[in-house]
């Protein structure tokens, strides 16, 4: 049986984050304003999206998946240092960024479409815009947190750095504790997903397929082959991205280059 | 952090007996050219904020610059940067610590807890955390530190400026040992009597008028 969502159903669950906001201006927290815009925000891009998707579902041309796939990379390359309280000056956060998670995007959604789904046309736009969909929102989640934890702890750690490359050390061997922290930082929420898959959490495409009528045990198949996607690209994103930026951070002479972040 | 090996080796072949540096003129100082000898001393003093930091930075090569500096008739730029600071190795003011324990940080020979044990300092230290040490044995501890990869130029920036009286007379006997041995060492200090006591050589750094 699959559910199929009214206007006023999904106004109702309006009401719910209205009530969240409320809830911050009655409290004094802050956030109602962001919430709200937030909210807005998903509404907006996800009609947009699914109206966009049907027309392009419908057109069924590999150029046009390719097109999407393209906007969607360069969305997640800036997202990836939005926010940043330390970033690269210039452009190359938004490349170091682009080149991990479409890297790892397309290895591991060509890995995916190719071998197990099967899939005879690769490009469909119904198979392959989903799947990388899904495992760009991974990659880029990952690496974003991890540049954040690199980018702050050479920050923080510039004296005990300098004081490795100053008796000797080369780039690499001094920030490598901080390489290895923050590579782990980013691969842990993939981590989480995956222990708490079906016992603190019911993950989102199972769900999805068990409320639009899948078999659960089919939903739960599907799910696992998700998941294990998720944490390659996850793990793949996180290492391009804290390698590239730690070349970019330091240079040839094995420098700290703290003219380069921002 | 945890414990990063560095090379102690190699060094560079021969032996290199003269540092030569020469820095432009900026907007705020004035241009500076020296040579430093292996087995002798040059403080280096000059207003606070003048630069002498910097300085030394640039001659380990931990800063960008401008200017020119030589181990013998060979260009920093020709040498790698990891080689070029095991031989000419900057000691900061502040001093760093990655790993989890003092002895994490360096090989401990025999030289090390003789060089401890003229600091006054018990082999113990070497099992605490850096952050359990005083600043001032934290200073003793990285010089110690630095020393124990026999460079062939030291660059010490105010290395006594967290001890008291003795504990600096010791750190001066050590140094003065070293450069017999023929290291040549820049010291950035602010102590005229130390500077009395240390300078083979004497550069102040002045401002561009």
């Amino acid at each position: 049986m699959t559910i199929v969502l009214t206007p006023l159903e999904l106004g109702l669950a309006v009401a719910l984050v209205v009530l969240s906001a409320s809830l911050s201006l009655f409290l004094s927290l802050g956030f109602h304003r962001n919430l709200l815009w937030a909210a807005v925000r998903m509404i907006v891009q996800l009609l947009l999206v699914g109206v966009l998707l049907r027309f392009v579902f419908q057109q069924n041309s590999a150029w046009l998946t390719i097109l999407i796939f393209l906007a969607m990379v360069t969305a997640a390359a800036y997202e990836v240092g939005a926010r940043q309280p330390h970033r690269l000056r210039g452009r190359w956060q938004f490349l170091i960024s682009g080149v991990s998670v479409s890297f790892s995007t397309m290895v591991v959604s060509a890995f995916a479409l190719l071998t197990v789904l099967g899939s005879r046309d690769w490009l469909e736009p119904a198979h392959a815009l989903p799947i990388a969909g899904i495992i760009l929102g991974t990659a880029m989640n990952s690496a974003s947190i991890a540049l954040n934890a690199l980018l702050s702890n050479i920050n923080n750690e510039r004296v005990p750095i300098e004081a490795q490359l100053a008796l000797g050390a080369t780039r690499l061997a001094a920030l490598s504790p901080l390489m290895k922290r923050a590579i782990r930082a980013g691969i842990i929420p993939v981590m989480n997903q995956m222990v708490g898959a079906g016992i603190i959490t019911m993950p989102g495409i199972m769900s999805g397929q068990i409320l639009a009528g899948q078999d659960p045990l089919e939903a739960a198949k599907y799910q696992i082959f998700l998941m294990l996607l998720l944490a390659a690209s996850g793990t793949a994103s996180v290492i391009a991205a804290v390698y590239l930026t730690a070349l970019r951070f330091t240079d040839k002479r094995h420098r700290l280059r703290f003219d380069r972040i921002v | 952090m945890s414990k990063t090996s560095i090379d102690r080796q190699p060094h560079l072949s021969g032996s290199v007996e003269v540092l030569t540096a020469r820095f432009p003129a900026s907007d705020k100082v004035e241009a500076i050219e020296f040579e430093l000898q292996g087995g002798t001393c040059t403080v280096l003093t000059g207003p606070s904020g003048i630069g002498k930091t910097t300085l030394l930075r640039q001659i380990a090569d931990l800063d960008m610059h401008g200017g020119e500096v030589f181990l013998g008739s060979v260009s920093q730029a020709q040498i790698p940067a990891p080689a070029w600071r095991r031989n000419v190795m900057y000691l900061a003011s502040e001093t760093g610590w990655w790993a989890p324990q003092v002895r994490d940080h360096f090989a401990v020979t025999d030289e090390v807890l003789a060089m401890m044990q003229k600091f006054g300092m018990k082999p113990e230290k070497l099992d605490m955390l850096p952050g359990q040490l005083s600043s001032g044995e934290r200073q003793r501890m990285a010089l110690i530190r630095a020393l124990s990869y026999s460079p062939k130029f030291l660059l010490l920036d105010e290395p006594t400026s967290a001890l008291d009286h003795e504990s600096v007379l010791k750190v001066e006997e050590v140094l003065t040992e070293t450069k017999r041995a023929g290291c040549g060492m820049l010291i950035v200090s602010h102590d005229a009597a130390q500077v009395e006591r240390l300078a083979d050589a004497h550069i102040v750094m002045r401002a561009r008028s």
